[in-house]
């Protein structure tokens, strides 16, 4: 059914992407010039404290972005079945042919949407019922229960209704449901947060096999940076609407380079290797109303120099390293300044966590 | 303040005043008693009778002046009692449940069946004739007749609340019935209040009106909108062309209520982010040039045009200070 995609080809390319709140002067400044670009097969990790933006982003890119929300710049090229298109330019009727279908989103709370009162065969069926109008209902029937064994849930619970269901599985179900079109973007806001360790566990480690099998690309929000240490191909880190760095998984986490990506690192403790002090970020995320000029986070910086508060550095690749697919928004790593060690490590990638 | 930045509480709030204003000082400016023969019957509009005079000669310019203060008081006052008594008894029937819901509930559903009108005429008709002059009496009597709306309002709101984890919260860590209702659960219901009271205000000023029109309380004392209404229909003055004797009355109730009502959508906006933002979001789209709703699944593209000044942080942090 998929028009020919090769591992690694772009599927979503986020350029530019501005969102604010509101208009005119009382506008707040949600998401500024964000680029991010999904490959087909990658688990895109978006990090970022409460408030970053993180998740404005994701709903922006998805056109689901309540009022007052407002895209005022940017573009998001998907790269569909039927060809490449700007989901900016789309109109109401397109985009609901590309949901579910193509792109699907699963959000944190996503198991309380499940209607109460339909088992969740009907609701599972549903959605193939207006879909694949070509499957007939024993086919649907034998899909939905393949849906749920994906997820790692016995076919017999299709009689089940939700509240039949612990919290855990009624979000399996949910990601069941959104990979049930087979799209090619699956959009994953705090999909476990409210899922205890274990069941968020088992939960990613399905994701992961899912991904492999079924080869969809997946933006996974949440701030825990951990987590998508494991779980993430590259993890863009978010701080006050900007990215600020941008890497491989294991290279943002064992050498990071954005003062704020080393901050939230020594903010968690690791379980193996030798005991280091826990740092965390002293001060406090910034007002998105009233950010300072200049970088935005340098007023928390422990590197600040002058430059910082009058230049807003832009997500580039490291002056030193450039040939590294990674990129950081900090005025250390540009021509002309000078990089402290701490943000210099360039640590062997590939031993064990 | 923030809540007279709506345009709906400005305009609601500058009537309100203007009706005050009208009530403090009216008596004061008007040029005659309001029952004084001061000219020949049926005059029209001139300099020395602005708004003519009546079949009597009385002129209905200073009857105009003179009929705002007694609807204003009991219009207020009749609301205030009702809040009053629908808070009592509308919380205690929600916060203590039971055998005392069940009370509550029936005493304020028979009050809602009651057909206001013809039950306040009839216990007017019993009053003494010296008592049907009081203004307190008058709104007591009408405020009998409105407080179970807000009852039964604040009631079910009572019954949401006070399953709430805070109040249990409250509850278990020992505070008294009377605090938890006064601290936890009577702030929550500030904003039904608020609309409660104006609503109720607004029906007792029109239930007052209606009870001086048709003669039921004394319409003379005190001199209202309300017998001027009644003085216009009985002498039959748009028969004999005296419009404005029964028009400005007319309208002077009909703004005293639009502007409660105003009231009432603004503090309704000003409590409810949500109808803030829509209106925000509406008015600074057709700014920024998009005429389409703003509909939920489908978030408005804005590209700035490519002239467009960009603003520096430092410009949007002057702007925002």
């Amino acid at each position: 059914m998929n028009s020919p995609l090769e591992l690694n080809d772009p599927v979503l390319e986020i350029s530019g992407l501005s969102v604010d709140y509101g208009f005119g002067p009382d506008a707040v400044h949600a998401v500024a010039d964000a680029s991010l670009t999904l490959r087909s097969g990658e688990v895109l990790g978006l990090a970022g404290e409460s408030g970053s933006g993180k998740s404005t982003l994701a709903y922006a890119v998805t056109r689901l972005l309540r009022d007052p929300g407002v895209i005022t710049g940017g573009s998001a090229v998907f790269h569909g079945r039927d060809g490449a298109q700007d989901l900016f330019d789309l109109d109401a009727e397109e985009m609901r042919e590309l949901r579910w279908s193509q792109i699907s989103v699963v959000f944190q709370s996503a198991m309380n949407s499940l209607n109460p009162v339909f088992t969740i065969g009907v609701q599972l069926t549903d959605v193939l019922r207006a879909h694949r109008k070509d499957m007939g209902r024993a086919e649907r029937k034998q899909r939905a229960a393949e849906l749920l064994d994906m997820v790692g849930i016995t076919a017999d619970r299709l009689r089940s209704y939700p509240h039949e269901l612990s919290g855990g599985m009624r979000q399996r179900v949910m990601i069941a449901m959104a990979l049930a079109l087979e799209p090619r973007v699956l959009i994953m806001d705090e999909p476990t947060t409210a899922l205890d360790v274990v069941t968020q566990r088992e939960i990613l480690q399905e994701l992961g096999e899912l991904r492999e099998r079924l080869g969809f690309a997946v933006l996974f929000i949440t701030h825990d940076l951990s987590l998508l240490v494991e779980l993430a191909d590259s993890i863009a880190v978010m701080y006050a609407g900007r990215i600020v760095e941008h890497a491989p998984a294991e290279q943002l986490f064992r050498n990071p380079r954005h003062p704020y990506t080393e901050g939230l690192l020594g903010s968690f403790p690791a379980l193996h290797g030798e005991r280091r002090a826990m740092t965390g970020i002293p001060g406090s995320p910034p007002d998105l109303r009233s950010l300072p000029p200049g970088c935005p986070f340098h007023v928390r910086c422990g590197y600040a120099m002058d430059a910082c508060s009058t230049d807003v550095p832009e997500l580039l690749p490291i002056h030193w390293e450039p040939t590294e697919p990674r990129r950081a928004a900090c005025l250390l790593h540009t021509d002309g300044f000078e990089a402290p060690e701490s943000l210099k490590k360039t640590a062997e990638i590939g031993s064990t966590l | 303040m923030r809540i007279l930045r709506n345009r709906k509480t400005l305009s609601g709030v500058i009537l309100l005043l203007l009706f005050v204003f009208l009530a403090v000082f009216g008596p004061t400016l008007a040029p005659y008693q309001p029952l004084a023969i001061v000219g020949k019957p049926w005059e029209g509009p001139s300099g020395s009778h602005w708004f003519g005079t009546t079949q009597e000669g009385y002129d209905v310019w200073s009857q105009f002046l003179n009929g705002a203060r007694s609807i204003l008081i009991i219009s207020f006052l009749s609301g205030v009692i009702a809040t009053v008594l629908s808070v009592i008894i509308g919380v205690a029937a929600g916060y203590f449940g039971g055998l005392a819901d069940n009370f509550l509930s029936m005493l304020a559903n028979i009050f809602l069946v009651l057909p206001a009108l013809p039950f306040l005429i009839v216990i007017n008709s019993y009053l003494p004739a010296g008592n049907k002059a009081s203004t307190a009496l008058m709104a007591a009597i009408i405020s009998l007749t409105g407080w179970a709306w807000g009852a039964r309002v604040l009631r079910s709101q009572t019954l949401s609340l006070r399953k709430r984890d805070f109040v249990d919260a409250a509850g278990i860590s020992g505070e008294r019935a009377w605090r938890i209702i006064g601290f936890e659960i009577v702030p929550n219901l500030v904003p039904v209040i608020a609309s409660s009271f104006l609503f109720t205000t607004l029906y007792a000023m029109g239930t007052y009106v209606a009870l001086t029109f048709v003669g039921a309380v004394d319409v003379n004392a005190p001199w209202s909108w309300g017998s001027m209404l009644f003085w216009a229909q009985a002498d039959q003055a748009a028969a004999s062309g005296a419009w404005v004797w029964f028009a400005a009355p007319g309208v002077a109730v009909a703004l005293l209520g639009t502007s409660l009502a105003l009231l009432n959508f603004g503090i309704d906006e000003f409590i409810n982010p949500r109808l803030r933002a829509a209106g925000l979001s509406r008015k600074g789209l057709r700014a920024v040039g998009v005429t389409r709703r703003h509909t939920l699944g489908l978030t408005p593209v804005v590209r700035p045009a490519a002239d467009a000044v960009v603003v520096s942080p430092a410009e949007i942090i002057e702007e925002t200070v």
